[in-house]
């Protein structure tokens, strides 16, 4: 455990002359992306845009999901790579209330004169509220179960505890009886509607095309963006202002001296986890509305990725979790419009490695200090 | 009795750290543990505040066995333990810190009031009281530590090395502070390697070697003691 504790990444100084020659390539190398940017925003600034909308919309939800990572590990320094499956979880809870169930319609059963659009928003609500609730189970007993008794343990056995929580939920979750082990088309709670913009705001109708130069975006995109920056701000609330919050930050920082203060520890612990999961699960039923095919291993790559947002803003930091992530997303959506598509996940993995060799505490992340 | 320790043994390990010790404090009074450093003082209070467990006997507070008792729970039978180093919460602001030594009230206006009563006790935290805790001096944070302390107001108040690390005014200061808590009714178990100074202020003590207690009595007597006197107060 010692060696875990005394050997943080951030100890680890290269000496000045790599820094240097590793700083310089860094410079080039992002004189290169602003001059491919500029260029192609100068040929052509509606398909730069419309990539900016895509990044943002990929970028908000990975920030739903990287606050789930960036708390839980700075409450109990646990990479907790279950969370990207716990994401998964909540889009096919979503997807079984509104096929098997019809949960999303729920209200006009019982209030037959309700007008449409007011039984698809509280069915909605309903139908995320419902995923939410269930991952937080799911995360909760997750903690209870495989990380808890790991709490004293080296950190690395909690972290492959961690990936063995992912697998088993990823391959259970793919059994016949369970999900299922296929693609699915998802069936969204409610209708997406698109808009372009060109000159004005135009409806864009079943069949037609909008005009070549115009900026699209849906509805389902506005809600991402609004639900994450709700998200944030919730949390800041949260953390700053409430009882529990400031419990929260002290735990992060004291186990020991928390306890002192009368704070149960454990319960804390597992209200952080509660917090991440239900974030991640309204990330996951967004997602899955946004793009409408589940699977069981949806989870992997949005998770990793909004793990790199984590380690990139700093993880343990709340605005750096937000921060990380519409990088992320603006990198994915930038190198799917001008490189290629399959590139998408060799540039997120590639800004993880970047990070991981200039600056390992991320953007607002601080060097980790033993504590005395 | 107010707080009755008996016959504990805890374990670092394998290392037998405190041997089958016993001693009481009574409602009112200071009472304090000296000793050199590594005697088992600060595991003394760590088992009374439920961070370490003994194997054996037994901690009762207020006629409550709190032997096993989680350490949260303990707090809220009124012990407080002002752990050594301080151990602020750096991240959090002054206000927050003491906050969190409120942790186990729930009435916003009577917290208040126990705040406005560290101020009294403490001005410096009043002007502080938007810094963070780890921006603090050391004696600040001294005055910061005791002052959450308080904030659950405890019956009995763990004490472990008020005076560590900070200049002989500041001590003084702490000293004249620690005696103003008690006059206010709260019940005192001080530990100190800073023996003079402990001795002067307590009613009764105990002395520690390695894990065992090998003296205990009146302030005075214990002070007067040639071989406390000899290894402890450097006369």
């Amino acid at each position: 455990m010692q060696y875990f504790k005394k050997t943080p990444v951030t100890d680890h100084k290269p000496n000045s002359r790599l820094a240097w020659v590793g700083q310089g390539f860094l410079l080039i190398l992002a004189i290169i992306v602003i001059i491919i940017l500029a260029q192609n925003l100068i040929r052509s600034p509606s398909l730069f845009a419309q990539n900016v909308i895509d990044g943002l919309k990929l970028g908000f939800v990975y920030a739903m999901i990287a606050l789930g990572y960036t708390m839980v590990y700075g409450i109990v320094k646990l990479i907790n790579f279950a969370h990207g499956d716990v994401f998964m979880v909540g889009a096919f809870v979503s997807y079984y209330a509104v096929t098997r169930f019809s949960l999303h319609t729920w209200a006009k059963q019982i209030f037959p004169g309700m007008p449409d659009w007011l039984v698809i928003l509280i069915g909605s609500l309903t139908v995320i509220l419902l995923s939410m609730v269930v991952c937080v189970l799911l995360a909760v007993t997750i903690e209870r179960v495989a990380y808890k008794p790991l709490r004293d343990a080296p950190r690395i056995a909690a972290l492959i505890t961690a990936i063995g929580v992912s697998f088993f939920l990823e391959f259970f979750g793919a059994l016949g009886f369970v999900f299922s082990p296929r693609f699915i088309p998802y069936k969204q709670p409610f209708e997406t509607m698109s808009w372009y913009i060109n000159n004005g705001i135009y409806p864009i109708t079943p069949g037609s095309m909008p005009p070549d130069g115009s900026i699209t975006f849906s509805n389902i995109f506005l809600i991402i963006v609004i639900a994450s920056i709700f998200v944030q701000l919730l949390l800041q609330f949260l953390v700053r202002r409430t009882k529990i919050g400031i419990a929260m930050r002290a735990t992060a920082f004291d186990k020991p001296t928390a306890r002192l203060m009368g704070i149960n520890v454990d319960q804390v612990i597992s209200f952080t986890f509660a917090i991440g999961a239900a974030f991640a699960g309204l990330g996951g039923v967004l997602y899955a509305i946004a793009y409408p095919s589940i699977h069981t291993q949806m989870g992997i790559l949005p998770g990793l990725k909004a793990f790199v947002a984590a380690v990139l803003g700093g993880i343990g930091s709340l605005p750096g979790a937000l921060v990380g992530a519409l990088i992320m997303g603006q990198a994915e959506a930038l190198t799917m419009g001008y490189i290629s598509t399959p590139m998408r996940d060799a540039i997120a993995f590639t800004i993880l490695i970047v990070v991981l060799l200039v600056k390992p505490t991320g953007i607002f992340g601080e060097p980790e200090k033993e504590k005395a | 009795m107010f707080l009755e320790v008996e016959n504990i043994n805890v374990y670092y390990g394998a290392i037998h750290a405190l041997q089958g010790i016993s001693f009481h404090v009574n409602e009112g009074e200071i009472v304090t543990l000296i000793g050199a450093n590594g005697a088992g003082k600060s595991t003394t209070l760590r088992t009374i505040s439920g961070l370490l467990r003994s194997r054996t006997g037994s901690v009762k507070f207020k006629g409550h066995d709190i032997t096993y008792m989680p350490a949260e729970q303990i707090v809220r039978l009124g012990i407080s333990h002002v752990p050594e180093g301080r151990k602020i919460f750096a991240p959090l602001t002054v206000r927050e810190n003491l906050l969190m030594g409120a942790f186990t009230r729930t009435d916003p206006a009577e917290i208040e009031a126990s705040m406005q009563r560290v101020f009294t006790s403490f001005p410096r935290m009043r002007e502080r009281i938007n810094q963070l805790g780890g921006t603090l001096s050391g004696g600040e944070q001294q005055m910061l530590a005791t002052g959450r302390g308080l904030m659950s107001r405890p019956g009995l108040i763990l004490l472990d090395e008020p005076s560590m690390g900070l200049s002989p005014i500041l001590v003084e200061e702490i000293f004249r502070i620690i005696q103003e808590i008690n006059s206010q009714g709260t019940s005192i178990l001080l530990v100190e390697q800073n023996a003079l100074m402990a001795l002067s202020i307590a009613s009764r003590a105990y002395v520690i070697e390695t894990g065992r207690i090998v003296l205990e009595g009146d302030a005075r007597e214990v002070a007067e003691n040639p071989q406390v006197k000899n290894a402890y107060l450097g006369v």
